[in-house]
């Protein structure tokens, strides 16, 4: 072998590996911003609402600052949804090559949500000094309206690969007819869509909640830092209970439309009755379930509302139709953990609804702050646990039972390349995005606040020009 | 016309406003990267930044648009290009990461310094995106990238002459669009200085994106025969239309006639991509994949449409209001909440 060849069979590497790192790690910075992107307007919104209504100042100076951390989010939130619009077709050639036709009518949709999306902050943050209390009010109604229909036509397509539909094959496997109604409304896009639209809710308010908690525990208690924190944590403590009772219903709905996936979460390798719920139990290299903390009959209730209910096990379908058992563990361990923050959230819902509900007030000790400061950090592992499931819970396909991950993938065999490319720039955006939040933290901290400092705001070109230090 | 040719049409048209507005912005990058040192350069770059603040991101959903009328329409297509053009197109996704976060950050950060780094990466980008957008037209144009998976060369395929001369004109024309805008921010915002810095390199870029043009015809006789043979026969009105509006945008620019100077120029980048599309008609992958071929089921044509109507009942009147607010001045504080 010379030089060269050695080089190039060095640098040939088998791409799917990759590709589906490359998605996972995008993915799973981008839906980060998600939430925030989707929920903070609504929580701007209310604190607006109270600004009018009570002329509180402090209501206002919140709104104003975060429909600013809103558009820095957003940015990154759309940059980083660029680069997946591009990846579908980089990385999985030969799924858009095929299914292109079908797949991409709920992201055509999307485009006008996003896009009206962009234009509305835009216009709010313009409004600020230009419009009228009430008329600039309503123009951010539509920022909310936006994040919640961009949201559910994204995640319908996700949803139409747990659950293809709306599409004819000719003999050839060629898509020959679609009817996209059938594509948006697939079976799997009503639980998935709507706990989606809550998570966001959820995790977007424990998110923003967490950083005034922090404040609060550093003994910042004046009136604007007590409303930063309860606008956002009201809202994801009333998402948290809805949040559950909705999972469940996905949950019930998996069990039925993908057995499979239901198999690799409740961890059952052959079908059976009264199968218990293993609490961080794993399958060994023989497919058995060994550890963990097995409840009994658990998981059966839980599915069928009696210790008898049947549950698909994985060897309902030949082994190179399931996920690896490496996955399947990785598919249950997630599973807990979203289960498990979920059920305290309903648990932290509602011990402060109680306090509330009694004192007017929060919870006095110092714990509940110091839990809610957590609670962010604890949605977010929430949110990226549920995708988990939901995309390692499909493998090895695509599309459920239709097109493999291996037969969408690129051949290219640089893209281990570009993988490690993207992980560098994604550090440094990320690692920038925390360092202009911080910054701007500090400068409204200091006091002092200009309205073109964010980017969608207004330009300021006398201030630009003031910077300047040549003198005109 | 049937709905694979309106599909198609609608691409295309996506594909021009991303060039008009989306170029322009790549352009205000170009002209912050060659504006010297941060404290010559201030001034400008001080322009640029502010002629795109408002509708910087709504500019490049023009793109996004591209992308899935592209892989929803034209799916085959999809797949081909993505397949051969594999690294200009990772390329260009890596750029728009960096200008987008360069651009956001920058907007927010004080301290110099970090500005610097920021604004260097942004201005950068905005230079590599447009070139790699160029070479990929410049490889569908001429014909590299053939129906059926991974048809075309990696290399070669966005390597060639064609090519770099798309990447060069779309870098031109970028800077070209940008500058003209520019002209007309300044004199609306009565700096006279700034006008006549702007007047200049929008004609030296004018001079530039034409020679550029004419060393092109040359290029496309060799490199690319049938591309040349549709451009002096289908596409040659356009091509015609395109060296007269950019005469006549010269012509506006140093009279001064900024509005229609504007609008000439951006009709003279249109009618480049306008001209692309006609001239490798009815192919979308030249010689190897035609319009008809590639459609999606008239089911998705169809919601297609559907979705095309709401967006532009929509966001027309959306963009209209921030435009309209962008003009506005501000409201007395008595009356408003600040
Ligand atoms: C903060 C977020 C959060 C919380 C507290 C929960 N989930 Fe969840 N879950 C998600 C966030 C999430 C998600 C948004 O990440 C997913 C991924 C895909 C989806 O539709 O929602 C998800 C997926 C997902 C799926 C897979 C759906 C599919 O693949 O089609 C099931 C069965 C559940 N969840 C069930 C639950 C249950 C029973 C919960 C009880 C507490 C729960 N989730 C709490
Ligand atoms: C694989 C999938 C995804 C793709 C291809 C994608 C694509 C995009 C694109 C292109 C943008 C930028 C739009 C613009 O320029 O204005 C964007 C931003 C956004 N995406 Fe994604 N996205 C994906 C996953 C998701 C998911 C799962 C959600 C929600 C559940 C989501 C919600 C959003 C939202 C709300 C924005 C606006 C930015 C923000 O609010 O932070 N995306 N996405
Ligand atoms: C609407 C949104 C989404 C769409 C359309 C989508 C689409 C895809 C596609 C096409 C793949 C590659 C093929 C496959 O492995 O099945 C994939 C893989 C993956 N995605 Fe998603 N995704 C979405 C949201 C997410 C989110 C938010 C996460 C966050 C963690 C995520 C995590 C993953 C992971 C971990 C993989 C790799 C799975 C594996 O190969 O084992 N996805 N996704």
């Amino acid at each position: 072998m010379t030089p060269v060849h050695a080089m190039a069979s060095l640098l040939a590497v088998d791409p799917v590996p990759w590709a589906r790192s490359q998605m996972a790690f995008t993915l799973a910075t981008h839906i980060i911003l998600v939430p925030l992107g989707v929920a903070w307007a609504f929580m701007t919104l209310v604190a607006n609402h109270r600004a009018i209504r009570r002329s509180d100042p402090d209501a206002l100076r919140l709104a104003q600052r975060w429909s600013k951390v809103m558009a820095v989010t957003f940015a990154v939130g759309a940059v980083t949804g660029t680069v997946l619009t591009f990846e579908f077709g980089l990385l999985w050639p030969n799924f858009m090559g095929r299914f292109g036709g079908a797949f991409g009518v709920p992201f055509a949709i999307e485009g006008i949500f996003f896009f009206l999306e962009a234009i509305f902050i835009s216009i709010y943050i313009y409004g600020w000094r230009r419009l009228r209390p009430w008329p600039h009010f309503w123009t951010g109604v539509p920022i909310v309206i936006t994040g919640l229909g961009g949201t559910f036509a994204v995640v319908s397509a996700n949803a139409w690969m747990n659950q293809p539909s709306g599409y004819t094959l000719d003999s050839a496997g060629k898509v020959v007819a679609v009817d996209p109604w059938g594509v948006i409304f697939n079976k799997a896009t009503p639980y998935e869509t709507i706990h989606m639209l809550v998570a966001a809710y959820l995790v977007g308010g424990f998110m923003i909640a967490s950083v005034y908690a922090v404040a609060l525990l550093r003994g910042r208690t004046d009136h604007y830092h007590r409303l930063g924190f309860l606008i956002p944590f009201t809202v994801a403590t009333i998402a948290a209970p809805v949040q559950f009772m909705v999972g469940d219903w996905a949950a019930r709905s998996v069990s039925l439309d993908q057995p499979v996936k239901f198999a690799a979460i409740e961890l059952v390798p052959t079908t059976a009755s009264d199968v218990p719920e293993t609490l961080f139990g794993y399958l060994n290299a023989q497919g058995q379930v060994t550890g963990g903390i097995p409840i009994p009959g658990l998981a059966s209730f839980l599915t069928g509302y009696s210790t008898s209910t049947v549950i698909q096990g994985l060897n309902i379908v030949p082994a190179d139709k399931e996920p690896s058992i490496a996955e399947v563990n990785l598919v249950h361990y997630c599973w807990d953990i979203m289960v498990g923050i979920g059920s305290l959230f309903v648990l932290l819902s509602l011990w402060y609804g109680l306090t509330w509900w009694r004192r007017r007030d929060i919870p006095k000790t110092r714990w509940f702050l110091r839990i809610a400061a957590v609670s962010g950090v604890a949605a977010v592992i929430a949110l990226e646990s549920g995708w988990v499931i939901t995309e390692v819970g499909r493998q090895p396909w695509i599309v459920y039972f239709v097109m493999t991950v291996t037969q969408a993938a690129t051949n290219n065999s640089g893209v281990w390349v570009t993988f490690v490319v993207i992980m560098g720039v994604y550090a440094a955006v990320i690692a920038g995005t925390v360092l202009v939040l911080r910054a701007m933290a500090q400068r409204w901290r200091r006091g002092d606040e200009t309205e073109s400092e964010v980017p969608y705001g207004p330009r300021d070109l006398v201030a630009a020009a003031a910077e300047d230090p040549v003198t005109r | 016309m049937n709905s694979a040719r309106a599909a198609a049409v609608i691409l295309f048209a996506a594909i021009t406003l991303y060039a008009v507005f989306g170029g322009a912005d790549f352009g205000a990058g170009f002209w912050d990267l060659v504006a010297g040192g941060a404290e010559r350069g201030a001034r400008p770059r001080a322009l640029a930044e502010h002629a795109i603040a408002p509708v910087w991101e709504a500019n490049h959903v023009w793109l996004i648009f591209a992308l899935v009328i592209l892989w929803t329409a034209f799916p085959t297509a999809f797949a081909s290009i993505t397949l051969t053009l594999f690294v200009p197109l990772s390329l260009a996704a890596i750029g728009i990461v960096l200008r987008g976060s360069g651009f956001a950050f920058r907007k927010v950060t004080l301290r110099t310094s970090r500005r610097r780094l920021l604004g260097a990466t942004f201005a950068f980008s905005s230079v590599i995106v447009p070139f790699s957008m160029g070479t990929i037209a410049g490889a569908i144009a001429s014909g590299r990238v053939p129906n059926g998976g991974q048809a075309g060369d990696t290399w070669s395929s966005w390597v060639n002459p064609t090519s770099l001369l798309g990447g060069v004109l779309a870098v031109a024309a970028c800077a070209y669009l940008a500058s003209v805008y520019l002209v007309a921010d300044a004199h609306r915002l009565d700096d006279p200085e700034l006008e006549s810095y702007f007047r200049r390199r929008a004609v030296g870029t004018a001079v530039v994106a034409g020679a550029v043009a004419l060393v092109g015809i040359f290029v496309l006789r060799n490199d690319a025969t049938y591309l040349y043979d549709q451009l002096t026969s289908q596409a040659l009105p356009l091509v015609v239309v395109s060296a007269l509006a950019g005469l006549a945008a010269l012509a506006l620019v140093l009279r001064g006639v900024h509005r229609y100077a504007r609008f000439a120029a951006a009709v003279a980048v249109a009618t480049v991509i306008l001209g692309w599309g006609v001239a490798q008609w009815p192919y979308i992958l030249p010689q190897s994949l035609t319009v008809e071929d590639a459609a999606a089921p008239s089911g998705t044509l169809n919601a297609l449409f559907a979705v095309f109507g709401i967006a532009a009942v929509t966001v027309v009147p959306s963009l209209i209001l921030l435009y309209v607010l962008d003009q506005r001045t501000v409201l007395d504080p008595e009356a408003s909440q600040h």
